[in-house]
């Protein structure tokens, strides 16, 4: 079977090429690490002071997790950086002063307030209830589920892409093209050769991620794999098709500003909920989009497959798609 | 003699270059027929629309009767690119046997088929080594022994001999001449003019035209003159 010898090669190939094989496996694992350092730190430690506040208030804000301080002179202590809000009580209304220079600030003492003295506005008690229920502290928690999709997708696309292109510039896809293989056994052959990698870093990856990180699991393991690797699957026909349109392996990496970069915008890293229409309708383009989505709603939000089999019919769509355009280029250079 | 390869006025240009200007070639079985010429004169061009790995803007070419591209053709055909398309990473061993699965040779005649080439080339001591340690003339003999491997009964090699040293090279013309024995077809594009002299027919090519063909005799004795390269350098200048 020529599809297999194809296989074997690249494990081979592939097997002493360490680095390639590090790029794969532990450079995914290492910004994650680097991601979860910066990000996994808990919203807590807010510091407030209160002016003129009634003592029932001051039970209830004390109830809660923030820290309150005694100060002589509160705008001081504010613009110091010594405590983050200043709540005082003046002709019979709340005013809140926030610290706004830092932005994750304002979202979190907003919420610890409310939450301090929600329960019972207007005399009518006010209960807050989490929908998921996902015990998510920190922002790594919650950009996790993205970032172990985007770099799945990142490297999958930078190695499958590089080592497609060396076999044209190493004339050995010439070569191959002088012997009776079929142009759709060298594409399959790649897919199935590389794809092998990526269930391999898809799991490395998810597992890591998942059990040492702490990234949250609401839903099922085997579908955070099922995601990854067909989001994997969809870099690896998008990079072995984009780098037949490169030359060398530098205008290969001269695709990542252009093609991955801007993937991390429609990733869910940022929200795009407010932008105008037509950026919505590039997000619906990228195949990044979808994958984590996906992973948000099985992650976070704990859903099950009927919840994202949109999401993975995109990816599957956006592989075929991709795996035809690279048939058709490629049966275009053989002649 | 039958004619075994049959070029009919084969046209190809890159954009604007036009670097085969029809082409009218006829290749005959059993002999080593060279092609002739400086760089640039489209012989890799021309040998690649032989194996069909390029299909020429106009034209026809046939192989055994066999109109080209032909996938199932290539069965018949050993090709030797002008650049060492070899994989790195690998062993000169784990080369060949790539290529013999992709030749769908089977199992036992593979392992004969790997022993036999490497001896021809002189690489069997190397066998286990990876490729990317190998001098450039080793690697142009790997590129060599991987055209010979599935047994073709034709041979088409462009350039083999670049880097490889004169006693070498001699063994190289000497299994030629073998393969030629045995009723093998061997197509050589070289720029050397003391390797011309060791075919049988020769095609001077010169920007994507055939100035002349025939034996090697034959065309010194047409142009009166002694060596090949007078007679290159007569016809360039009766046809420019």
């Amino acid at each position: 079977m020529k599809i297999i010898a194809i296989i074997m090669r690249i494990i081979q190939q592939f097997i002493r090429d360490k680095r390639s094989l590090a790029l794969l496996f532990f450079a995914p694992l290492l910004i994650l690490i680097l991601t979860w350092v910066v990000l996994d730190q808990e919203s807590g430690n807010i510091a407030i002071t209160t002016v003129d506040l009634p003592e029932k208030m001051i039970t209830k804000l004390e109830a809660g997790e923030m820290q309150l301080i005694e100060v002589d002179n509160p705008d001081e202590s504010l613009r110091e950086g010594e405590i983050d809000a200043i709540i005082a009580f003046e002709s019979n209304a709340l005013q809140i002063t926030i610290d706004d220079s830092e932005p994750s600030n304002q979202q979190a003492v907003m919420m610890q307030i409310q939450q301090a003295l929600a329960t019972n506005q207007n005399g009518v008690p006010v209960e807050i209830e989490k929908y998921y229920d996902t015990e998510i502290d920190t922002t790594f928690e919650y950009v996790g589920p993205v970032l172990i999709g985007y770099f799945a997708f990142f490297f999958v696309f930078l190695v499958g892409g590089i080592s497609f292109l060396r076999e044209k510039s190493q004339g050995t896809m010439e070569r191959l093209f002088a012997t009776p293989i079929r142009s759709w056994e060298i594409i399959i052959g790649y897919l199935i050769g590389f794809g092998i990698f990526a269930i391999i870093q898809s799991f490395i990856v998810v597992l890591f991620g998942v059990y040492v990180l702490g990234v949250p699991l609401q839903g099922q393991l085997v579908l955070v794999v099922l995601i990854t690797l067909l989001l994997a699957l969809t870099a690896l026909t998008l990079g072995t098709l984009l780098s037949t349109f490169a030359k060398n392996e530098f205008q290969m990496m001269q695709f990542i500003p252009i093609v991955i970069v801007p993937q991390a915008f429609f990733s869910g890293l940022f929200s795009i909920d407010n932008a105008p229409a037509w950026v919505e309708w590039i997000g619906n383009v990228m195949p990044i989009n979808y994958g984590a989505n996906a992973l948000i709603e099985v992650m976070i939000k704990g859903n099950s497959i009927g919840d994202i089999l949109f999401e993975i019919s995109m990816l599957f769509g956006f592989s075929l798609l991709f795996f035809m355009l690279n048939l058709v280029t490629l049966v275009s250079f053989r002649k | 003699m039958t004619s075994i390869i049959t070029l009919e006025k084969v046209s190809h240009s890159f954009g604007n270059e036009l670097v085969l200007s029809n082409v009218d070639l006829e290749i005959e079985q059993g002999k080593i027929y060279g092609l002739l010429g400086p760089s640039g004169s489209g012989k890799t061009t021309l040998v690649k629309t032989i194996i069909g790995a390029l299909t020429p803007n106009s034209g026809k070419i046939y192989v055994e009767n066999t109109k080209m591209p032909s996938l199932k053709k290539l069965n018949d055909i050993g090709y030797m690119a002008q650049a060492d398309a070899l994989y790195e990473e690998l062993t000169a061993k784990e080369n060949l046997d790539f290529f013999a699965k992709i030749y769908g040779m089977d199992r036992l005649n593979r392992k004969k088929r790997i022993d036999q080439v490497l001896n021809e080339v002189d690489l069997f001591e190397s066998k286990e080594k990876v490729v990317e340690n190998f001098s450039g003339g080793m690697k142009r003999r790997l590129s060599l022994a991987i055209a010979l491997l599935h047994e073709p009964r034709i041979l088409i090699l462009d350039e083999p001999t670049v880097g490889i040293d004169p006693v070498l090279r001699n063994k190289v013309w000497d299994q030629f001449n073998e393969m030629k024995r045995k009723g093998i077809t061997i197509i050589v594009t070289t720029h050397v003019m003391d390797e011309a002299e060791k075919c049988d027919q020769l095609g001077l090519l010169r920007d994507g035209r055939v100035l002349a063909s025939g034996s090697p005799t034959e065309l010194k004795d047409q142009t009166h003159t002694r060596t090949i390269e007078d007679a290159f350098l007569y016809y360039g200048g009766v046809n420019s």
